[in-house]
């Protein structure tokens, strides 16, 4: 079951995982247990995926988020909510990130 | 609208991000970072003094102990690691839980979103040890020697009365908080009755579904320092038969994962000294912050000081240059550099360094070995010296495809 996520919230990356950028790649390595699905998993932002993450600096709210990338990328408001609450969601459904 | 954000099967979060499971290869889409592994060697002191080894020192070696790195220093070492892209580190020695500071050093590492394996005897493997590699997960297997079944077998091999005990109790503290592991072992004069019985329960203990890693053409003397251990050493390992005979135990996999190995680009080397990838993407951190292109090589002109410079210099320099040197030993030359079977063959100059203190001396216990392995495979005849086969192509070509 999905989490889900409140666009007046302010979302930060959770103390239970590390996020590291590397060439050009974001990689979320879990720290804490219960994480991940298996012992060894690492996970990979693609694009969307980063240009979202990083928009987490802890005073963004999530339609802060919204607003930036729909200045940002030529798409409409409504696929790109779409897109950060998606990914959001995931991420909170995860563990990655917590509401501040 | 398709559920792209999470398929159960493929399980995988489609439209933003890849789990990547295992293996690193499929991490990067774009450029691999020039650094991805590390092995740290936290000190070579072992609280076993296993008849084999090819690094121990006494567990006490107070002269050893003051010249390792220090907590700080490796902890710099693991930042700049982490900054130049690395992902993986291993903890190895001698036995790294003999450092009181490994459990901070292991915490850090992790902080800085490194995976970690930890290569143990797991003697010293405690319940609050075990809880920690619980509560932060290691992210890749413990790799534990284990030497034998019994007390007699096990301390006949590690020369320490009750090390049997104290590994079984460190074991079963992994099992008790659920820490995945794999077994590795070595093929010795006291537990090769046993080999048999060690992977069925290797396989029970740890739900390994690949057979216990067994170590058996021992290497010698890393550090060149002593005589007696290195022909103590000689006559411990397998003769080349008795090795074949065991790794071809199960001949229709062996065959296999041969016919595997040559489907690879099969070149003749040349001369150049390197043929593996010693020095590129990977090396070793010596106790002491010297840093090798692998784990064996410890010759001084290859080893680089981590006290006076620092890693990226060594990755973009040192080991690149390195890498350039050629082979001028002359038997190397007519041998080795003509032998299409050198990439079965162990002959490289870190078991040149070990054998006979150069870098590019021929090893004729590896060359035996690979012979032997030939001949048992087809590749060669009776008497042939693979160095002189011209039609190896051929040769490689039937062998793989079974024709």
């Amino acid at each position: 079951m999905r989490e889900k996520i409140d666009l007046g919230a302010v979302y930060v990356p959770s103390e239970a995982i590390v996020a590291r950028e590397i060439e050009g790649e974001v990689i979320i390595v879990p720290l804490t247990s219960g994480l991940a699905d298996m012992e060894d998993d690492l996970y990979t932002l693609n694009e969307t995926g980063k240009a979202i993450w990083k928009l987490l600096d802890g005073r963004n709210k999530a339609k802060d988020i919204v607003e930036s990338l729909s200045r940002e990328f030529d798409a409409g408001a409504g696929e790109i909510e779409e897109d950060v609450v998606g990914l959001l969601s995931e991420l909170l459904t995860r563990k990655f990130i917590v509401a501040k | 609208m398709n559920d792209i954000y999470m398929k159960d099967q493929a399980r995988e979060i489609k439209k933003y991000a890849r789990k990547v499971r295992g293996g690193r290869a499929q991490l990067w889409n774009k450029k691999k970072p020039i650094l991805t592994h590390l092995d740290l060697e936290l000190t070579e002191r072992c609280n076993n003094d296993c008849i084999h080894c090819y690094i121990n020192l006494p567990a006490g070696d107070r002269d050893a102990m003051g010249r390792e790195l220090s907590t700080r220093e490796w902890q710099r070492l693991l930042e700049e690691a982490a900054s130049l892209g690395c992902l993986s580190v291993r903890f190895t020695g001698g036995e790294p839980l003999l450092r009181e500071d490994f459990e901070g050093i292991y915490v850090f590492a992790r902080k800085l979103g490194l995976k970690a394996i930890l290569y143990t005897n797991a003697t010293l493997i405690t319940h609050r040890l075990a809880e920690l590699l619980a509560r932060i997960p290691p992210l890749e297997k413990v790799e534990v020697s284990v030497y034998g079944l019994d007390k007699e077998s096990c301390e006949a091999v590690t020369r320490v009365p009750g090390s049997f005990e104290t590994a079984m109790n460190g074991i079963r503290f992994l099992e008790a908080n659920g820490i995945p592991f794999v077994l590795k072992s070595a093929v010795l004069p006291p537990n090769r009755a046993e080999i048999e019985r060690l992977q069925a329960w290797a396989v029970g203990k740890a739900k390994m579904d690949e057979p216990v890693s067994l170590a058996m053409f021992f290497y010698l003397r890393a550090r060149r320092d002593s005589a007696e251990k290195n022909k103590w050493i000689c006559g411990l390992r397998l003769r080349p038969d008795e090795g074949i005979a065991l790794l071809s135990t199960d001949r229709k996999r062996y065959i296999a994962e041969m016919r595997g190995f040559f489907g690879g680009v099969v070149n003749l080397p040349g001369k150049r000294l390197f043929r593996c990838g010693a020095g590129t993407g990977s090396g070793c951190i010596d106790s002491y912050g010297r840093l090798q292109a692998c784990l064996a090589l410890r010759h001084p002109d290859t080893c680089y000081d981590t006290k006076t410079g620092n890693i990226k210099d060594a990755f973009i320099n040192f080991f690149p240059k390195l890498r350039e040197r050629e082979a001028t030993n002359t038997e190397h030359l007519s041998c080795c550099a003509r032998c299409f079977l050198n990439a079965l063959c162990e002959q490289c100059p870190a078991q040149s360094w070990m054998e006979h203190g150069t870098l590019d001396t021929p090893v004729d216990y590896f060359c035996d070995i690979a012979h032997a392995q030939a001949r048992d495979l087809g590749l060669l005849a009776e008497g042939e010296k693979a160095w002189e086969v011209r039609d190896w192509k051929r040769r490689i070509e039937t062998f793989r495809t079974g024709k």
